[in-house]
């Protein structure tokens, strides 16, 4: 039940997006969010789309896998379509009833904040699906490391980053485990009104706690008894350093942003055009 | 009081690349008052398993009839299944969340609608099984050590007064002492209560001395089922699959080998002792 949970996961495949090195697949992921709120028209989306569905089929993770991502974002996704589907001013009326009312305006920005949420979602979904936390991390440091010059905790950020994913799917595991060893007690977490399932969650919740202090506790111990002192002069085994097809894609994706851009003044161009 | 497992199999994560074929086609019949030993690997499918049998984990194909009844029909009530076959999981006292050690004891009676001094009176009778004694009920469970922990989880399902009791590894992590003395409790309850007992394990040694019927599975699927002598003669076999005979049947073997022509089915040391001193007679 609690397996399902996608989010934040590794899918591990062979491919060349796996591959990458993972300052590039962060950068990339910023890129293409700047690239979602800088494409102003239908060309510019539809590159987007188009570089999107690229890097999907070259990931290799199976289409309904990261889609699964999009369900927590059901709610957040269909009350930004009815806000602005019925709040934005428009100078066409498409429909009226009482004080609501569909413009033209307000369906194309309706449409547009959905398909930027929906490709939000899905562009890093991908970085976490392909990468693994501690290249994620390794990677985070690294990008951040000029910050060190002005005193920002960069290591220790990382650290508590890859420690924070890592213990996700443990503490779900153990989640589910202390769940079912409460259902074999007779313990019922599904019915009942709000107060009694509340009251439901002390057996969950206690143990919970409890172990979550203990794994910490165990894992502070494990790095101490490795000398662990922070990130002065910690070396790596395995440094990061960019490969040729590291290169290639960086060259991609400013291409690529350099094309929403261009896709704009086209648009631009086409609509002046029109009129 | 016997459940019938029919062509169970289980799939964790179907359909994406954590796909996970833990049980195989597995058929098995307990019947009532057994004492069973269920070995396997870590990973052999022994946890899934037993997991189905109180019907935490529903199959993926397959039946699973107790009493004659199918869990997955209909009318089937999985909460009086669940008060029928009590399962301890391992490291139980991971579970223990209530102020004292009684009434974590308590929580699963009470689960069940009994009143709190009909809980309380089973609570205190599976504590004493367990040889907890009055002293301990007003206590933290959270301070006793790791060993009363465990006694105490162990009694907080025996509270539920199950028919049939199953222990996912209840050894692991104990010292020897702590190992002896829970494996004596649940035999002493097995041959009182005549309640049926499932044991998991990885270790043939624990379980040897105890069982009546040792059930082998590897890779999710049963691979041997008997008696233990008739198990341990397939010690080759055994190895193979990462398991060991208990030291005993491997002195006998050897001491055979040599040319003493001893009883190789001795389990115990108790036996392998009888067997020894039978042919020196001789």
């Amino acid at each position: 039940m609690i397996r399902d949970i996608t989010l934040g996961q590794y899918y591990p495949a062979k491919s060349i997006i796996h591959q990458l090195d993972p300052r590039v697949k962060l950068v990339t992921t910023m890129v293409y969010i700047v690239s979602l709120f800088v494409a102003k028209g239908i060309s510019g989306y539809l590159i987007a789309t188009l570089f999107l569905a690229m890097v999907v089929k070259m990931s290799k993770v199976p289409f309904g896998y990261i889609t699964k991502g999009l369900k927590a974002i059901i709610m957040i996704l269909l009350i930004t379509v009815v806000f602005n589907l019925f709040l934005v001013d428009g100078d066409i009326v498409l429909w009226r009833f009482g004080f609501l009312r569909i413009t033209d305006k307000g369906v194309r920005t309706a449409v547009f904040m959905a398909i930027r949420l929906i490709y939000l979602i899905i562009g890093s979904s991908i970085m976490t699906l392909t990468t693994t936390p501690n290249d994620l991390t390794d990677g985070l440091e690294k990008l951040l490391g000029p910050l060190k010059k002005i005193h920002v905790p960069v290591h220790e950020i990382a650290m508590m980053m890859s420690i924070a994913l890592r213990f996700i799917p443990i503490l779900l595991e153990e989640t589910d485990k202390i769940m079912k060893a409460q259902i074999a007690r007779g313990a019922d977490f599904e019915t009942g009104n709000l107060i009694q399932k509340a009251r439901a969650m002390v057996p969950l919740l206690v143990p919970l706690f409890i172990s979550a202090f203990r794994r910490a506790n165990d894992l502070a111990m494990a790095m101490e008894a490795r000398c662990y002192h922070g990130g002065d002069g910690r070396t790596k085994m395995k440094p990061l350093h960019y490969e040729s097809r590291d290169k290639t894609a960086y060259a991609v994706v400013w291409g690529y942003l350099l094309l929403v851009i261009a896709a704009n003044y086209v648009g631009g161009l086409y609509a002046i055009q029109l009129l | 009081m016997s459940i019938k497992i029919k062509d169970v199999n289980y799939t964790y994560a179907e359909n994406t690349a954590y796909e996970i074929h833990a049980l195989k086609d597995v058929n098995l019949e307990i019947p009532d008052g057994q004492f069973v030993g269920l070995i396997g690997h870590t990973g052999s499918g022994k946890s899934t398993l037993v997991q189905h049998l109180n019907g935490l984990i529903k199959a993926t194909g397959g039946r699973i009839y107790f009493n004659g009844r199918d869990i997955y029909g209909e009318n089937f009530s999985m909460k009086e299944l669940r008060s029928k076959v009590g399962l301890v999981f391992q490291y139980p006292e991971h579970q223990l969340f209530e102020v004292d050690v009684l009434s974590d004891v308590c929580f699963g009676p009470k689960n069940l609608g009994f009143s709190r001094e009909e809980a309380e009176e089973k609570a205190k009778a599976a504590l004493c099984m367990v040889g907890m004694g009055e002293e301990y009920y007003r206590r933290s469970p959270f301070e006793l050590s790791g060993g009363q922990k465990r006694r105490v989880a162990i009694a907080g399902v025996l509270a539920m007064e199950p028919e049939m009791l199953i222990l996912d590894e209840p050894t692991a992590g104990l010292d020897p002492r702590g190992r002896d003395e829970i494996l004596d409790q649940i035999e002493k309850l097995q041959k009182e209560r005549g309640i049926t007992v499932v044991l998991v394990s990885h270790s043939m040694e624990d379980v040897a001395r105890y069982v009546d019927r040792i059930i082998v599975m590897n890779q999710g699927q049963v691979r041997f089922d008997g008696a233990p002598r008739e198990v341990f003669r397939h010690y080759q076999e055994l190895e193979a699959i990462g398991l060991a005979a208990p030291q005993t049947t491997y002195v006998m073997q050897e001491l055979k080998k040599r040319g003493a022509d001893v009883d190789t089915d001795a389990t115990t040391i108790e036996e392998a002792a009888d067997a020894i001193e039978h042919w020196l007679r001789n």
